[in-house]
């Protein structure tokens, strides 16, 4: 009976993170691809302005000299311009929307949260003001050709900021103890009190009009991104709810 | 017919246990597609995802 129990376990395992996963690679699909056709005619054609003006500065900037150095090693892949480029990115952004969609349909049932399209595109918000609005607010969205600080310690303040943020939000919005809530707001500040890593100065080869327009269409398309997940998630879940209805009924 | 909500462990037909070990497995398999296309250093990673990292606001170059 033990050996029953035993072996009956990891396959029930197996079956839930199986249908998880399905809703998780359906949800994120769906939000991916609209984001990945809005990406196409908001931010994409802004960082192709950006790099026309990074590549002359580029040019301007190494002048005569022969920098045969920097081509010494064989370039890396990268996609060629025009539709596979535009593959590219569409790939990138559906694979991260999928990524957000575990992320976000895992926490919800972590917290025992119920599921359905609302409720799951509001943790979308919160999540776009975790990974979106609060790293934003210390690393602004970048077109190609600003200065930055240091990319591996950006990396991380910008995990620790989503991750602090969202964790603070969950505290201030979900536990009743106002130690807790008070813990939550502390997390939320935190990141900004330690700062952002920042470049020596703030500067770019893209005209600072470019660069404003494309801080506010990227921030736009990152709250599009997690709301769309939010609701995939919810809608994905409540047919499967439905689904199992019909078939208890049968 | 019925308007009533079923629950995680309902729809899934699995214990509370069971569902939070498949999410626990779920949130890493997310995090992880998250680290590929927004962080790796990969060269093929990066080229490949550039302008989504701009656009969706992760740290790049």
């Amino acid at each position: 009976m033990i050996r029953a129990i035993r072996s009956a376990s990891p396959a029930t395992d197996a079956a839930v993170i199986q249908r998880l996963l399905a809703v998780g690679l359906l949800a994120g699909l769906l939000a991916g691809l609209a984001v990945a056709a809005l990406q196409n005619v908001t931010t994409t054609p802004l960082i192709l302005a950006a790099e026309v003006y990074e590549t002359a500065a580029e040019q301007a900037h190494a002048g005569g000299e022969a920098h045969q150095h920097e081509h010494a090693a064989e370039p890396a892949w990268e996609p060629a311009p025009g539709l596979q480029r535009t593959a590219a990115t569409s790939v990138a952004t559906s694979v991260t929307a999928v990524g957000y969609a575990f992320v976000l349909l895992a926490l919800m049932l972590l917290s025992g949260e119920t599921i359905e399209p609302k409720r799951a595109a509001l943790w979308g918000a919160c999540a776009f003001a975790s990974t979106g609005l609060a790293t934003s607010l210390g690393l602004a969205p970048e077109l190609p050709g600003s200065a930055a600080g240091d990319l591996a310690a950006r990396q991380l303040w910008w995990i620790g900021t989503a991750a602090a943020t969202g964790a603070g939000l969950f505290a201030v919005l979900r536990v009743e103890r106002p130690l807790v809530k008070a813990l939550g707001a502390a997390l939320i500040l935190a990141p900004h009190l330690i700062g952002a890593p920042q470049p020596p100065a703030p500067e770019s080869t893209a005209p600072a009009e470019l660069a404003a327009r494309f801080a506010a269409a990227s921030l736009a398309i990152h709250a599009i991104t997690w709301i769309l997940v939010g609701a995939a998630v919810g809608f994905v879940w409540r047919h499967l709810s439905t689904k199992t209805s019909a078939e208890a009924a049968a | 017919m019925t308007t009533k909500t079923l629950s995680a462990a309902a729809i899934l037909s699995a214990s509370r246990l069971e569902i939070l070990r498949a999410a626990l497995v779920v949130f890493t398999l997310g995090a992880g597609l998250v680290y590929l296309a927004g962080f790796s250093y990969a060269s093929v990673a990066h080229n490949a995802a550039h302008d989504s990292r701009h656009s969706l606001g992760f740290p790049c170059h």
